[in-house]
């Protein structure tokens, strides 16, 4: 290493892949993981979603993963829960769906409604 | 690069190492590559975490869960149940074993929170065989700011206005030693790191070492540029070898990134460090012998002053400080002396790390604030002690120390409080004692110490501490006579006067520290040849109590030397001359028919 500035760089590049073991400020990503989540695809999901954020440098994120929520049917469940607490539980989701809640909600802080359990839910009513 | 979802950081410190942890982490990686989870998942070897007395810790982020007493066999399913499905493995979290509710993170055990780690800063969070993890956490940066932006008298003067002192036991301020060596003029200077923790009982030296050795590293080339040297050596215990490997390792990696050696970061300043492994004589730990013994003499001190600042290291001006010292001189640099200065209290700043041992739930290292209580270390920190007994008093300092008794346990904790009640803070063992601990039988404990690891050097050491423990022997085996406590303490005090250094000069204070608070002991032992905590073997004898013993000749069962005669149904009788004094009759009794007095 010859200049500060190397020794800056790994910093930066070291700080981004240690950033799961500090807490973060931001967002929050939580997976449901229970056998009824995985069977309907919640670890491509998830796969998704970790490769959408490293592709925008967003590793503050953390990924971590839940049992069942209780609503089997919509799985696989993805919530994502912001700095104040608020969540948002997206139902039904898969890899396209995953990228898109990185992009909207975690990077431009708008949120998928049509995701949603409460358009799914609705949904569900219009049909009966 | 590659961001993984989950970080398993896993405890391979000296004392979790012992208790399998390489395995753990072997089946870890094992599991986690049979269930295709090693993109996701990434296995980290770390420091000591503090909470050994849980060990083998494991640690899983981003949640922070804490799993303790971990064995290999438990990972198929940490790794199936959590990193797999999510769930949390309650059986083996933090605090599972006992009725308050279990907590997931580590940021929420008592053991954690109330500590306030500098010196451990890295300790549990990063691998230490990794340089780049200890840059992400601004390692190094201390070093880039003092080279690029200071000049040496600056980085003294920010030492100095740090308040630091030293960790090692003494507390001499680290500025005020760095001025002298800067001060001294030499063509050649040293700096040196002392690692051989020799009291017993006391290993957060080795911790750090293990946990964050580019710490020490980068603080030694500061201590360097600041008073003009350029060579650095470490004298380490060969018997801490998991700390020689990884400080081995650091060094390589440190020379490797050229932060260390010719030209460190192109600012034209020059450091080399090296290890000298000593033998693991306590009176290494002094820092003339230390310097002889890295000399290559017989490790003996010497005659003080000339100081080692002035005159150390063959002869050359030399800053010899403790590894604690040294952890926390990066952060000083990089947060200021002014921060510094608001932990702590008035005449001690920082923090300091203690090794908490003896009868406490909470064994392990724990770093807290000066001015912390030890009635905070022993019960909030440290669990309280077990099986319900009542704590009698803390040791500090090792053998240069002395007990705290339980008068005492709102004291703040800093280096003039504990000088003043007769103990010392010392390296920071602290050893906790309860009711069943005879304070005499303690003393003795030292004292062996001490005469097994008396350098022979000064008589008053060598043949003053062999007539003490002479003197202790004979108390505890019940043959005291009026006059004995008398003449230890006349031996104590011509001993800490007339020592050639401190190792001897502080050797009597067990025997002096346990006289101030416990001498009703020491006369119950003398006098009544009684010893009150049924430690002392001679002075104990088993009875049987004729009104409850109901005759059922268990006892005279279970005695090894048959000992215990009587006929059946009738009250039995301990031969006095036989009994060996081992206790399972009274623990065999159901009728609490034998009490020992």
């Amino acid at each position: 290493m010859k200049s500060i500035q190397e020794l800056e760089e790994i910093r930066n590049r070291m700080r981004d892949q240690m950033a799961t073991r500090e807490k973060s400020g931001g967002y929050r990503i939580v997976v449901g993981m229970a056998t009824c989540g995985i069977a309907a695809g919640a670890r491509p999901v998830m796969r998704a979603l970790i490769e959408e954020l490293q592709k925008r440098n967003r590793n503050d994120v953390p990924v971590t993963m839940t049992g069942c929520i209780g609503v089997c049917r919509l799985e696989p469940i993805v919530e994502v829960i912001a700095a104040d607490g608020s969540k948002t539980t997206y139902v039904k989701m898969d890899e396209n769906k995953a990228r898109r809640v990185v992009a909207e909600h975690i990077i431009n802080g708008n949120v998928c409604v049509d995701l949603t359990i409460g358009a799914a839910e609705k949904q569900a009513k219009s049909k009966e | 690069m590659h961001f993984y979802r989950a970080h398993v950081l896993c405890c391979a410190g000296t004392g979790c190492t012992s208790s399998k942890s390489l395995d753990i982490i072997s089946n870890f990686e094992k599991y986690i590559k049979e269930n295709q989870l090693e993109n996701e998942v990434k296995v980290i070897k770390t420091g000591c975490f503090g909470l050994c007395a849980e060990g083998p810790i494991v640690v899983v982020y981003p949640e922070g869960t804490m799993y303790v007493r971990v064995s290999p066999a438990d990972v198929k399913e940490i790794v199936e149940e959590h990193l797999v499905k999510g769930r949390a493995v309650q059986r083996l979290l933090a605090g599972h074993d006992k009725t308050a509710e279990v907590s997931q993170s580590l940021d929420n055990i008592e053991f954690f929170t109330r500590q306030k780690r500098i010196a451990l800063r890295n300790c549990g969070v990063i691998n230490p065989e990794c340089i780049d993890e200890y840059i992400a956490r601004d390692g190094y940066s201390a070093l880039a700011k003092v080279l690029t932006q200071m000049t040496p008298q600056q980085v003294i003067d920010e030492v100095t206005a740090s308040n630091l002192r030293g960790r090692g036991g003494a507390g001499f301020p680290t500025g005020r030693k760095w001025q002298f060596a800067a001060n001294s003029k030499g063509d050649i200077k040293y700096v040196c790191c002392n690692a051989d923790e020799g009291d017993p009982g006391a290993f957060m030296d080795r911790s750090i070492l293990e946990g964050d050795p580019h710490s020490v590293i980068e603080a030694m080339t500061i201590a360097g540029y600041a008073i003009g040297a350029n060579h650095g050596l470490i004298y380490i215990r060969a018997e801490y070898p998991i700390a020689v490997q990884r400080l081995k390792i650091a060094i390589q990696q440190a020379n490797e990134y050229g932060l260390l050696g010719e030209n460190i970061l192109g600012t034209g300043f020059s450091f080399d460090l090296q290890i000298r492994l000593g033998a693991g004589a306590f009176v290494c730990g002094e820092e003339t012998a230390l310097m002889t013994s890295i000399e290559g003499k017989r490790g003996e001190p010497r005659v003080r002053p000339p100081f080692p600042a002035v005159k150390g290291l063959f002869g050359k001006p030399t800053v010899l400080n403790n590894v604690e010292t040294y952890a926390n001189i990066p952060v000083i640099i990089l947060k200021g002396a002014e921060w510094f200065n608001t932990i702590g209290t008035e005449r001690s700043k920082g923090t300091k790390v203690f090794a908490v041992g003896g009868n406490i739930v909470n064994t392990g290292l724990v770093e807290i604030a000066m001015g912390t209580t030890l009635r905070e270390i022993v019960y909030d920190i440290g669990g309280g002690i077990p099986n319900g007994k009542k704590f009698k008093a803390a040791q500090t300092g090792g053998p240069s120390g002395g007990c705290i008794p339980a008068e005492h346990l709102d004291t703040p904790i800093e280096y003039d409080t504990l000088t003043k009640l007769g103990s010392m803070m010392g390296s920071g063992g602290l050893i906790v004692l309860d009711e069943d601990n005879c304070m005499v039988d303690i003393a003795k404990f030292f004292l062996e110490f001490t005469v097994d690891e008396s350098c022979g050097k000064c008589p008053p050491c060598r043949i003053g501490t062999k007539r003490m423990l002479e003197l202790l022997e004979k108390i505890t085996s019940g043959d005291g006579e009026d006059g004995d406590i008398e003449k230890l303490e006349e031996l104590a005090k011509s001993i800490s006067k007339s020592a050639l250094c401190g190792l001897g000069q502080t050797a009597p204070n067990p025997v002096l520290s346990t006289l101030r608070y416990f001498r009703h002991e020491y006369e119950a032992h003398v006098y009544d040849k009684k010893c009150p905590a049924g430690v002392c073997k001679a002075m104990l004898h088993y009875h049987i109590i004729a009104d409850k013993c109901i005759g059922c000749g268990l006892c005279a069962r279970k005695c090894p030397t048959s000992a215990i005669s009587g006929d059946k149904k009738q009250p039995h009788v301990i031969d006095q001359s036989k009994c060996i004094k081992c206790g399972v009759c009274m623990e065999s009794c159901k009728f609490a028919a034998i009490y020992r007095g």
